[in-house]
């Protein structure tokens, strides 16, 4: 209990320590949004107004609370770019990318698992070495790329899905997984591979431990003893890794949903930020910092609870 | 006062307002090979590059061409360009210019309705025009208008506009689009044309539904779906794929991948050229831009760039202007890379300098044009970087904010009007983004305005033109070819001499 | 003190080593100006001229790709010396010293890699601009913490060690201890992350300037030529896959090294 409520503090104080260094961060860069919202009628009248209106005189401190509060309240402020709230422009985009990276996710945990098992089952053999070596190159491809390949073979060549005609939730859920299928696919490849490779070591790690030899003195085959002695503690370390590379995953897919024309929060960050409309980019980075730190915390806090011993590190 | 100018009466029916000569290879008829049965109704997703702006104001001036060619679609004017570029009544049926050319009477049509259901009545035409001109403001929100003095109603359907100096163009401009008395477009996007707007997700897509009270020729589908698309090489995965039914302005290397769909050509009807900062500091030197000039070779541009495709310009008018189009002024500046380099060690550039070309990333057709000009530069010793931005940062940073130093874009024209490509660069107008002064240019330009006489307004426009490629006030190019993609169930698209996307015409087939 | 798994050392050695001279040849010598236009020869099939064929604008794809593998490494290993170098020096310092200024580094540290790495690369790119130096800018930056929190570990870990002690006691200088005794030997250790750092600045500026925001044209880079190439798939697929592949190689071959000097080879 102790430990949680250690573990809760610091997730508080990393949040917080987040929202403020990205606001900061927005507050550096050079240019002043009255220029940009006011245009052509720009006077230094309406200027200082706008200013005003905006809270802009005030100390960054003051302003970064006032922003803070009404963050958490989900009032996110109004969009620089379109006249709308910034709730409204998010609105539909984060279920998108949420929904590409959950899946992306799923694929991961549910295909690295029983690979890396079998990696060290069958270690030495000729299945672990040419999986190795083809892990080794699925490592080194950029999710992007995959996901140009993808796009032509399974959707101009095999015709599979149809590249650019996402179909939303709304409309039919298996549509929308259908679609969001292939450039899951092209995020997690690489992913698995790490992960496969992160467990089989683990698991082999676990093998060379005195209670291994222990269990195989009781007569256990390879099999049984990983199976039922050695996975528990190899998982480990692969638990913490599955909720760290979700920071990963949802890099890769900000970038992979342009090559899906994907209408999620990728394309709209990068058209926020190459148009310094700040309230929606700020919400944006803020919000997936927050997910990334949150996942971190609920990792640490479930491996505490499959293996005590952790709070001893 | 009315009474004083009605003096002489020219009625003319509007069809004959404007003549206009398309120039160039625009206007290929659309949809051979669509044999099949013609589909009433149906829905269709049009690809388009740039989201659009911010403001769907009709009467906002800087607005983008991409926007305004979809609002097409939604507003309509007192009068509205037809596929040949001829003018042809909307909102309006009739109207009578007196002699001096600065009062013009409109007949307004009737049973014309709103997107919301209300007939048009003249005051809301006296509230659209009154707000595009900026009557009560004193700054006018669309500058084709600003001469505009006063506007009233006379009657029930009729409104008598009076200008405070005489324009025989006038009419041209009254495309400015009508909207409901009282209205905010930025809140409410009400209009009178064939499609009504449904709404638009941000940065992703806009939707389109047909106005079943429309006045004229109904739009022929039920609902348009315009995605937004700012890559090229996705834009054309998706035509690849079918998730897009059409997709207009494509460059050759584009299509070059999309053989098996239905491929129009016609011209853009847009002005590219490298447009030069006349306030930054090599480019306010007349010599270094002529050197510029000079340098770059239109026909390569052409061949590198579009397989040949387009139509080299040399001033700041596209062939489809017609009378007003100068075609010697092409070859200006023969490509001469010796004198472009004696040009910039007479300037104090020796050794040439660095620079960089702004260009929107959505447009392939400029990015690819503007690859070639940093290549193109090279033998003279200048050296251009590429600075690749969004849309709606060039048109803040660029265009509205004029910080930049040189920009690959195309200029587009609101009407045939010669002002349409011209006003921009008296010294003062809003529209100036080059920053291109002289003195001698404004003097012309003023004096062609003020003449009624055609053959003497047009010599004047055409000095015009020739101030603007003497000076070399940017590095015209080309006007760009526009290739059109429909799938093959797809067909109706029209090319206009202008910047226009007619969906109305548009219908998918057995 | 180096764990070299052998074979996966070699295999890495030999990619790298490839690529390396490939991409200094192509610092000297390129078949081609990789930037000259021909209209004449636009799109052309590979041929014994042109290896890989040519672009859009006739330019020779083969010199392309191996300028842009050049610009993309030397982006890659500019960004990571970065990181490295500011990255050591508020490592060592804060691991030395210990105190408040550690304890809120450390946490600011923690904050910054709650951030996806091409995230924050995005912010930063927001504050200094696009193009070129500004990647590497933005990247290196990026890299600061990774380094910082390594060599902080290190060095807290070894200034307990008996002969740190003994240095100390003999009255050498606390700086001197540091940077001529500690650090050296966090080296193990820092090569396989410089390894890692190396692979993601790869990845990060291919995927910057595939969207259009990192290198701009007619600086080559491999992101900026897959932007490109994406668009010839079907007519030129061999454009796009030399383009990928040269990424794949650089990652792979410091993947491999990083993974037989002993890491994990996970970034």
């Amino acid at each position: 209990m102790q430990y949680i409520i250690k573990k809760t503090g610091v997730l508080l104080i990393t949040l917080i320590l987040v929202s403020m260094l990205a606001f900061l961060a927005f507050q550096i860069i050079p240019g002043d949004p009255t220029t940009k919202l006011l245009g052509t009628e720009y006077t230094p009248e309406r200027a200082a107004a706008l200013r005003e209106e905006l809270g802009l005189n005030r100390s960054i401190p003051a302003r970064y609370w006032d922003w803070l509060t009404a963050f958490l309240t989900g009032d996110m402020g109004t969009s620089y770019s379109y006249s709308m709230a910034v709730r409204e422009v998010l609105r539909g985009k984060v279920a998108v990318t949420a929904a590409l990276s959950i899946l992306s996710w799923l694929l991961v945990t549910a295909v690295s698992i029983p690979l890396g098992i079998a990696l060290a089952r069958y270690k030495g053999g000729r299945f672990d070495r040419i999986s190795l070596s083809i892990n080794q190159i699925l490592m080194a491809i950029p999710p992007f790329f995959l996901g140009i390949l993808f796009t032509y073979l399974f959707g101009l060549l095999l015709r599979w899905f149809v590249p650019g005609r996402f179909v939303p939730f709304s409309q039919s859920f298996w549509g929308c997984i259908g679609y969001l299928f292939f450039p899951a696919l092209a995020i997690s490849i690489p992913k698995i591979a790490k992960v496969a490779k992160l467990l089989r070591s683990s698991i082999l790690h676990e093998m060379n431990l005195d209670y291994v030899r222990t269990a195989y003195s009781h007569g256990n085959s390879r099999w049984m003893v990983i199976k039922d002695h050695v996975l528990r503690n190899a998982l480990l370390p692969v638990v913490t890794y599955l909720a760290m590379s979700l920071a990963d995953i949802v890099a890769s897919s900000i970038i992979v949903e342009q090559v899906f024309v994907l209408p999620g929060l990728g394309r709209l960050l990068i058209a926020s930020i190459s148009n310094r409309d700040f309230p929606v980019a700020l919400c944006i980075v803020v919000i997936i910092a927050f997910v990334v730190v949150f996942m971190n915390y609920l990792a640490d806090v479930v491996t505490q609870y499959v293996d005590p011993r952790v709070r001893l590190s | 006062m009315r009474k004083r100018f009605l003096s002489l009466v020219l009625v003319v029916l509007m069809t004959a307002a404007l003549c206009a000569c398309r120039g160039g290879k625009s206007g290929t008829e659309a949809s051979p090979g669509s044999t099949g049965e013609k589909i009433n109704g149906g829905e269709i997703t049009v690809g388009i590059a740039a989201d659009l702006d911010t403001s769907l104001d009709p009467h906002v001036s800087s607005s983008s061409a991409g926007t305004r060619e979809v609002l097409f679609n939604i507003y309509e004017g007192l009068v509205k360009p037809d596929s040949d570029g001829n003018l042809i009544p909307a909102v309006a049926e009739a109207y009578t210019v007196n002699e001096t050319a600065d009062t013009y009477t409109y007949t307004l049509r009737e049973g014309v309705r709103f997107h919301n259901g209300n007939v048009v009545t003249v005051g809301d035409v006296v509230y659209s025009l009154s707000r595009a001109a900026g009557l009560d403001t004193g700054a006018a929100l669309v500058s084709d208008v600003s001469g505009i003095a006063a506007v009233e109603a006379s009657d029930d359907k009729t409104v008598v506009v009076t200008l405070s100096a005489p324009d025989t163009e006038f009419n041209s401009h009254m495309t400015v689009a009508i909207i409901p008395a009282g209205s905010d477009p930025d809140a409410d996007v009400v209009g009178t044309g064939p499609f009504r707007f449904v709404s638009r997700t941000p940065q992703d897509s806009v939707v389109l539904e047909k106005f079943s009270d429309y006045w004229g020729v109904p739009a022929i589908l039920d609902k348009v779906t315009l995605k937004v698309i700012p890559d090229g090489q996705t834009m054309v995965m998706s035509l690849r794929s079918g998730a897009v039914d059409m997709a207009e302005r494509l460059t050759t290397s584009q299509i070059a991948e999309l053989s098996g769909l239905n491929l129009l050509e016609g011209s853009s009807n847009v002005v590219q050229a490298l447009y030069l900062n006349n306030d930054f500091a090599p480019f306010s030197d007349l010599r270094v831009r002529q050197a510029l000039c000079y340098a770059i070779d239109k026909q390569a541009v052409l061949d590198l760039a579009s397989d040949g495709h387009g139509t080299p310009v040399g001033s700041s008018m596209f062939p489809a202007f017609g009378k007003y189009f100068m075609p010697e002024l092409t070859d200006y500046y023969q490509p001469d890379v010796e004198k472009a380099k004696a040009l910039l060690a007479e300037a104090g550039y020796p050794n040439g300098f660095t620079f960089t070309i702004t260009v929107p990333s959505n447009m392939p057709a400029h990015v690819d044009v503007a690859q070639v000009l940093v290549e193109l530069l090279r033998p003279i010793g200048v050296t251009a970087k590429i600075n690749q931005v969004e849309w709606a940062t060039w048109l803040e940073e660029a265009y509205r904010n004029r910080k930049f130093e040189a920009t690959v874009v195309g200029m587009d024209a609101h009407g045939l009007a010669a002002s349409d490509m011209l006003a921009r660069f008296q010294s003062d107008s809003g529209k100036n983004f080059i920053n291109f002064s002289n003195a001698d240019y404004d003097a012309v330009y003023a004096q062609a305005m003020a003449t009624v006489d055609e053959d003497a307004q047009t010599a004047l426009f055409k000095q015009c033109q020739t101030i603007l490629t003497e000076q070399a006030a940017s590095v015209y190019i080309q006007d760009v070819a526009s290739f059109v993609a429909l799938q093959n169930d797809v067909a109706g698209y029209r090319y206009y001499p202008l910047y226009v996307m007619d969906l109305a015409t548009l219908y998918r087939h057995e | 003190m180096f764990q070299i798994k052998d074979k996966n050392f070699r295999a890495g050695l030999i990619i790298t080593g490839a690529m390396l001279l490939i991409i200094l040849v192509g610092t000297f010598w390129t078949p081609y100006d990789p930037n000259a236009m021909n209209a004449s020869i636009k799109m052309s099939a590979p041929s014994l001229y042109h290896l890989l064929g040519t672009d859009n604008f006739g330019r020779d794809i083969f010199s392309r790709v191996v300028e842009g593998a050049g610009a993309t490494f030397l982006i890659a290993l500019a960004s990571v010396a970065i990181g490295l170098v500011l990255g050591l020096v508020i490592g060592a310092l804060t691991g030395w010293y210990g105190g408040w200024v550690d304890e809120v580094l450390m946490r600011l540290n923690d904050s910054i890699t709650a951030f996806p790495s091409i995230l924050l690369a995005l912010v930063l790119i927001a504050i200094f601009g696009g193009g070129k130096y500004n990647i590497i800018l933005a990247l290196g930056v990026l890299f600061i913490p990774t380094f910082a929190r390594i060599v902080r570990m290190e060095v807290a870990r070894q200034k307990n060690l008996d002969y740190v002690r003994n240095a100390r006691l003999m009255g050498v200088k606390d700086m001197r201890i540091l940077f001529v005794h500690i650090l050296p030997n966090t080296l193990p250790v820092l090569l396989s992350t410089v390894a890692i750092g190396f692979n993601n600045a790869v990845l990060a500026e291919a995927s910057m300037s595939y969207l259009g925001i990192g290198v701009q044209p007619p600086d080559p880079s491999l992101g900026r030529m897959l932007n490109e190439a994406q668009a010839y798939l079907v007519s030129a697929p061999w454009y796009a896959l030399s383009a990928g592949l040269a990424i794949i190689l650089l990652v792979l071959g410091f993947g491999l090294l990083s993974d037989g000097l002993g890491g994990d080879g996970l970034a």
